[in-house]
């Protein structure tokens, strides 16, 4: 093949596959290099050239040893922060939710706070269904949590029952898809604590067993279940305070206001491989640390591009690698990898100083001097970047003059 | 911790007076300022070891406690240890069956890490605390109660009985090393009892210096306050013991003198009155001088004071390099730059003793081989020490143009808040620096100071030039892109330049390119008749690196629905073919600050750092020359319309006002469909301020149509240079709503903003709607109401910078020492992996091509055209 001869398709992809196997470059340049390439006109010498320059500026792209990768990620985070409102702003899209954004959801997320001020989901539904308004419906009415005073005309204590009587709306139950047997057998069988529960077309009266020597509290008894009975829950998912359909292109999704991942994924119908929330604590628990890992990246992500600020995806990914790489979701913070430091120096710099000290005074603790901070304390060059490596001379004797 | 007897046996002597002084001013000997304890004043040596100040560490001293306390620091621990140890034999009361869990856990901790792990220990604690009776013994258990913050009750049947001090030692000294082990305290380091102290160390003077006054009233430091009421408490404790007095005088003392070696460590222990200075300011003891901000460790150990530093305002300078400041030649008389004398510089660095501290370029010490300093302020002749320097000797020079400094504006959120500059010595008063820079330092000239540091070592001279010039740092580590670059006027400028129909006669294409020292040839003129004219887009094209292609859209670009490319209407699409710009107008997105994929990226990636500088250092005079000769304004007929365009806005906000008040009616009457999820009241206000916000906006759009290109405020908005079109809006057309909190205003009187409403007013103008615009000006209620949703705007900045400086703190602080290895992993300061591979590509975001390892449609186009 001379170099001056074009080279066919297939001579490129077969180029491709073998630098592929080579593992010189990564897939994804190599997927868009054949996207560019194969529809060209090109010399071998031109392709060999161009995947011979495609290299040598991969190979200079990478980071070199030593490079203080983790600084320049908390500073490519904490720097757009500044620039950042403070406000709390409507989901693009969905007015009728607020979630948090901006400033104070990053602080939630690197934070790994355990009840995020606006948990929400964005549930899928199967490949099937996915234009299905009827079905979508269905689905949200399904997960969508629904308590006896949500669907009831009254909930009243009835001293001449003796009991709580619910007297139940139709028209409410019907937009809910809710039924009157079913409320009673929620009340009823799978509450057997609750008491005696009679129904009567849409009024249903639940009479508290009173054991003995209860009479004298009947009120106070009365009281508690009537609480009981107004927050059962009837149908849906618990947390899932609010579901809306929202039309995206040709599919459906549906937004919730509240989370609860694992009863969602168990609803038939819903796509379980797309389906988030947004509450990181409950990903880990349901879906384990490195989707943790993931839905942080994603969510960091989001807040910064909503915010129009551009930062390498590369830095959020050390974030949320370094908060995930116990295999448990870590605070940034005191509570979490900073105080989590091996070295005492370290720790008492950050916060909570005293208690670390002493601490470590009971324990006898050593410092191994590894970290930033103990040499900044020392006054030594710290071990990073051109400090990371020592260098020794072994000095050549002067060559004497003759 | 330490043990009584280390503590003795560091001491060099027993404390036991609690004056410092004596009539004729000269420390009393054993007393808190015993010349042994080390010397604070200069001349004087150290009774213990010798030294003068300077080499003088400072001894410690000791009291010997009359009876011993508690250190309020350990009560948790103590508390911990009495609960979990047998109150007769003191053996630690966990069950025969969990010793060897608990025992193989600690000991394979021990074995890894080399110390005992307080986890496991505290389960230990727990679990030996449960035990009502001795497992060892059968001793019977009483429950411990804690007192905060020092004291201890047994509670037995007939009462709660208090546990001194003394019975606390008794029981923990019983302990066994085995136990103790168990415990989380290893007996060959330390002993639970040492938690009790008999002996209290004195820190040397040189940790409490007393100051002296103008008035030469000595004044002590708190610390020293401190010792004095241990000591003399301590001294009455003593001598009433040894007199023999009633039980409860003294319990008395000894629980005063509890409180003070309480104090001493801690002022803040919560549940005593923390100890005050005659004036009534609570003491700074020792845990206070550690903690926090302005404690020992955040603000002398992890921040430190430096020298050869120079502070004062900054101005700017356009023809300043990117990569100089300009220093007052003042300071550069004071910082200095050690060079070492060598055969073949010995003439300069004579002359520059010859100079010395006055005369510019001079110097200000002269280091002899013995290390002996010269001062040569002090110095009459300097001739004899010009003279006698050799090969070895350092002199201490002036700062000089073309020194390597590192110049830094707080607050350094990101690394190019600290960058080197090359020194350019100037007259005046101020650090001057090239404008393009302002952006990474997020500098301004409204009084902004900087600092500046001369680095002292060639290692880091040269570290500085490589890795932190300022051309080094074009292109930012945040997004693979520049951000340094063109700001406000060189916008506006640039656009002037290069809009099609600027045409530069010989002389004017000639000074703007000497401006920007452009040495060669000019290229044949794009038009001959009636003269020579060279178009602005011919004398860019000179100052572009040869071979450059690009094409991208300019910021003025107005998004049609098809782009028409070269023969766009607006000159928006940007075509560079061979380092000639052939079509587009050059504004913020072809060479501004932060603008990733322009001109200036280009060039810093493609050509490289000095290119880049070279292309700024050119262009930016070349527009500075430019926009000064042109002239460049606004004034208020830049935002004045013309009556059609006033009746207009008018009739637009007439009519939202309209569309307002039925929206009212509508909401009065409950005849609003809700929402879903929202209440009525939220429904409504929703709706209003939608209603409101269209009308400014068409009220904008309308003004926007109004005022021509011609107009400068356009071109600023247009071009990116400064402003946006909502700012021009409500200059010329309506200021609009004024928000507090997200929600029309609602606050004030009761059910109305201002007692010039009706009660319940929902109406625009009475929830602060500003129907005015800025050059018409705000009658007094808008005008509040403006400065209502100003003061938020105010007060939002301020409480931001200080959330996210925290969370900037302490994801600093979490992330400082991860770094890359020589395997490519990135790895925390202990080992511990976090990444197997940096950013799962490798990919350094500083070196990539905004986020992309290999900008390919580069690379193939290059290769392309090389072969033709």
């Amino acid at each position: 093949m001379s170099s001056k001869q074009r080279v066919t398709k297939k001579q490129i992809e077969g180029k491709l596959v073998k630098l592929r196997k080579s593992g010189l470059l990564p897939p994804r340049i190599i997927e868009d290099l054949r996207d560019r390439l194969v529809d060209r006109r090109l010399t071998s010498a031109q392709l060999n050239r161009i995947i011979k320059e495609v290299e040598i500026a991969y190979d200079y792209s990478l980071v070199e040893p030593g490079e203080a990768v983790g600084a320049v990620a908390a500073q490519s985070i904490g720097e757009p922060g500044t620039q950042m409102t403070l406000k709390t702003f409507h989901f693009a899209g969905v007015a009728e939710f607020n979630v948090t954004l901006g400033l104070p959801r990053l602080i939630e997320i690197v934070d790994a706070r355990r009840n995020p001020s606006t948990p929400t989901m964005n549930v899928f539904l199967e490949e099937k269904h996915r234009t299905d308004e009827k079905f979508a419906r269905e689905v949200a009415q399904g997960i969508e949590q629904t308590r006896v005073e949500r669907i009831a005309q009254s909930v009243e204590i009835d001293l001449a029952e003796g009991g709580i009587v619910v007297i139940l709306d139709p028209d409410l139950m019907e937009n809910k898809g809710a039924t009157a047997e079913l409320v009673a057998e929620r009340l009823g069988t799978a509450r057997p604590t609750l008491g005696e529960v009679t129904q009567d077309g849409n009024r249903i009266i639940v009479t508290p067993e009173l054991k003995e020597g209860e009479e004298a509290v009947l009120m106070a008894k009365l009281q508690k279940t009537f609480d009981k009975v107004r927050n059962a829950l009837i149908k849906g998912q618990d947390g899932i305070k609010r579901v809306l359909i929202k039309k995206e292109g040709k599919e459906l999704v549906l937004y919730t206001e509240g989370t609860n991942l694992k009863g969602v994924l168990r609803t038939q119908g819903v796509d379980t491989t797309r389906t988030t929330s947004n509450h990181i604590h409950e990903i880990a628990e349901t879906l384990g640390v490195e989707a943790a890992r993931q839905i942080i990246i994603d969510e960091a992500k989001s807040v910064l591009d909503e915010q129009g600020l551009d930062v390498d995806i590369r830095h959020i990914m050390l974030v949320a690698d370094l908060m995930t790489a116990t295999g448990e979701i870590r605070q940034i913070g005191r509570h979490g990898i900073s105080g989590e430091q091996s070295s005492v120096l370290a720790r008492a710099a950050f916060e909570v100083t005293v208690r670390h000290l002493i601490q470590a005074s009971i324990i006898g603790e050593e410092d191994q001097l590894r970290g930033i901070t103990e040499n900044v304390i020392l006054g030594q060059s710290i071990p990073l970047g051109t400090g990371s490596l020592d260098l020794f001379m072994a000095p050549s004797k002067p060559k004497k003059k003759r | 911790m330490l043990s009584p007897d280390i503590i003795r046996k560091m001491s060099v002597t027993q404390v036991i007076t609690a004056d410092t002084y004596d009539e004729d001013g000269l420390p009393i000997s054993s007393g808190l300022m015993d010349p042994k304890l080390g010397t604070i004043e200069p001349g004087q040596r150290c009774k213990s070891c010798g030294n003068r100040v300077g080499e003088c560490p400072g001894h410690f001293g000791h009291i010997e406690l009359a009876r011993p306390v508690v250190h309020v620091s350990f009560a948790k621990l103590i508390k911990k240890f009495l609960k979990a140890i047998c109150r007769r034999c003191a053996r630690l009361k966990l069950k025969e069956e969990s010793w060897p869990k608990y025992k193989t856990k600690m000991e394979g901790h021990f074995e890894k890490y080399g110390s005992l792990n307080q986890d496991i220990a505290d389960e230990v604690l727990k679990e030996a605390g449960k035990a009502t009776t001795c497992p060892h013994c059968e001793a019977e258990q009483f429950k411990i109660k804690f007192e905060k913050p020092t004291t201890f009750y047994e509670e037995k049947m007939e009462g709660s009985v208090r546990l001194t001090p003394t019975d606390i030692r008794d029981r923990l000294e019983r302990i066994t090393p085995e136990d103790s082990f168990l415990m989380g305290i290893d007996t060959r380091v330390t002993r639970p009892e040492w938690m009790i102290l008999t002996v209290q160390p004195v820190p040397p003077v040189a940790v409490r210096p007393s100051i002296t006054l103008e008035s030469g009233v000595k004044s002590e430091d708190d610390l020293t306050h401190k010792l004095v009421d241990v000591i003399r408490i301590n001294q009455r404790l003593r001598e009433n013991i040894e007199a023999g007095a009633p039980q409860l005088i003294v319990e008395d003392l000894w629980e005063l003198l509890q409180y003070h070696v309480t104090t001493y460590f801690n002022n803040e222990v919560s549940g005593i009155p923390p100890a005050r200075h005659r004036s009534g300011r609570a003491l700074r003891t020792l845990a206070q001088r550690l903690k926090g901000k302005e404690g020992r460790f955040r603000s002398n150990l992890s921040g430190k004071r430096v020298d050869f530093s120079a502070r004062t305002v900054i101005s700017p300078d356009p023809n300043l390099s990117i990569n100089e400041v300009g220093v007052p030649l003042e300071i550069a008389k004071t910082l200095t730059v050690p060079e070492r004398v060598t055969e073949w510089n010995i003439e300069d660095m004579r002359e520059l003793v010859l100079k010395g501290p006055i005369g510019y370029p001079g110097c200000n010490y002269v280091v002899r081989p013995d290390g002996k300093r010269i001062d040569l302020r002090y110095v009459k002749d300097r001739k004899t020490n010009a003279d006698g320097l050799a090969p070895g000797y350092i002199i201490e020079r002036h700062l000089r143009t073309g020194d390597i400094v590192l110049f830094n504006r707080q607050p350094s959120l990101h690394r190019m808040s600290i960058m080197a500059h090359e020194v350019k010595v100037m007259p005046y008063r101020t650090f001057r620096l090239h404008l393009v820079v302002c952006p990474p330092y997020n500098a301004d000239f409204d009084g902004d100071e900087m600092n500046l540091h001369v680095p002292q070592s060639e290692e880091a001279r040269a570290e500085a030039r490589i890795l932190m010039l300022v051309q080094e740092q074009i292109l930012s580590p945040r997004y693979g892109g520049p951000i340094i670059g063109g700001i406000q006027d060189y916008i506006s400028s640039s656009y002037l330049l290069t809009r099609s129909g600027s045409l530069f006669n010989k002389r004017q294409t000639c000074q703007l390119l000497a401006s920007a020292g452009y040495r060669d040839d000019l290229p044949p003129p794009a038009k001959k008749r009636p003269e020579p004219l060279w178009t602005g887009k011919q004398i860019f094209s000179m100052l572009l690196p040869k071979g450059l292609n690009l094409s991208l859209k300019a910021r003025i670009c107005q998004k049609c629905d098809v782009c028409l490319k070269e023969k766009c209407q607006y000159d928006a699409y940007v075509l560079i073919r061979d380092g000639q710009l052939l079509t587009g107008v050059i504004d913020k997105k072809a060479i501004g600050a932060a603008q990733p994929e322009s001109v200036l990226h280009r060039i810093a990636k493609d050509y490289g750092n000095p290119a880049a500088r070279r292309f700024l250092d050119a262009i930016c005079p070349l527009l500075v020359v430019l926009i000064t000769n042109m002239g460049f304004s606004m004034g208020i007929d830049d935002v004045i319309l013309e009556p059609t365009a006033i009746r207009q806005i008018e009739q637009i906000l007439s009519d939202a006002e309209e569309e307002g008040s039925q929206l009212v009616q509508i909401y009065q009457a409950d005849e609003l469909q809700r929402l879903p999820g929202r209440s009525m009241e939220e429904t409504f206000e929703m709706k209003m301020i939608e209603i409101l916000a269209r009308a400014r906006d068409k009220a904008g759009e309308v003004a926007g149509k109004h005022l021509g290109l011609d107009k400068h405020a356009v071109i600023m908005t247009g071009t990116g240079a400064k402003g946006n079109p909502l700012n021009l809006a409500q200059m010329a057309a309506s200021v609009g709503q004024q928000a507090v909190r997200g929600q029309r205003i609602s606050r004030g009187y009761r059910k109305r903003t201002l007692p010039h409403f009706t009660q319940g007013d929902l109406s625009p103008q009475a929830r602060g709607f500003v129907v005015a615009s800025y050059r018409k000006g705000l009658n007094p209620i808008e005008f509040f109401f403006h400065a209502m949703g100003g003061r938020e705007g105010l007060v939002d900045t301020a409480v931001r910078t200080s959330t996210s400086g925290y969370m900037q703190r302490r994801l600093i602080n979490a992330l400082q020492d991860v770094k890359v290895e020589y395997d490519g992993t990135v790895r925390n300061s202990t080992g511990e992996i976090i990444q197997f591979k940096y950013g799962e590509d490798g990919v350094d975001p500083a070196r990539s091509d905004h986020g992309k390892a290999v900008n390919l449609d580069v690379v193939i186009e290059r290769v392309l055209s090389e072969e033709k």
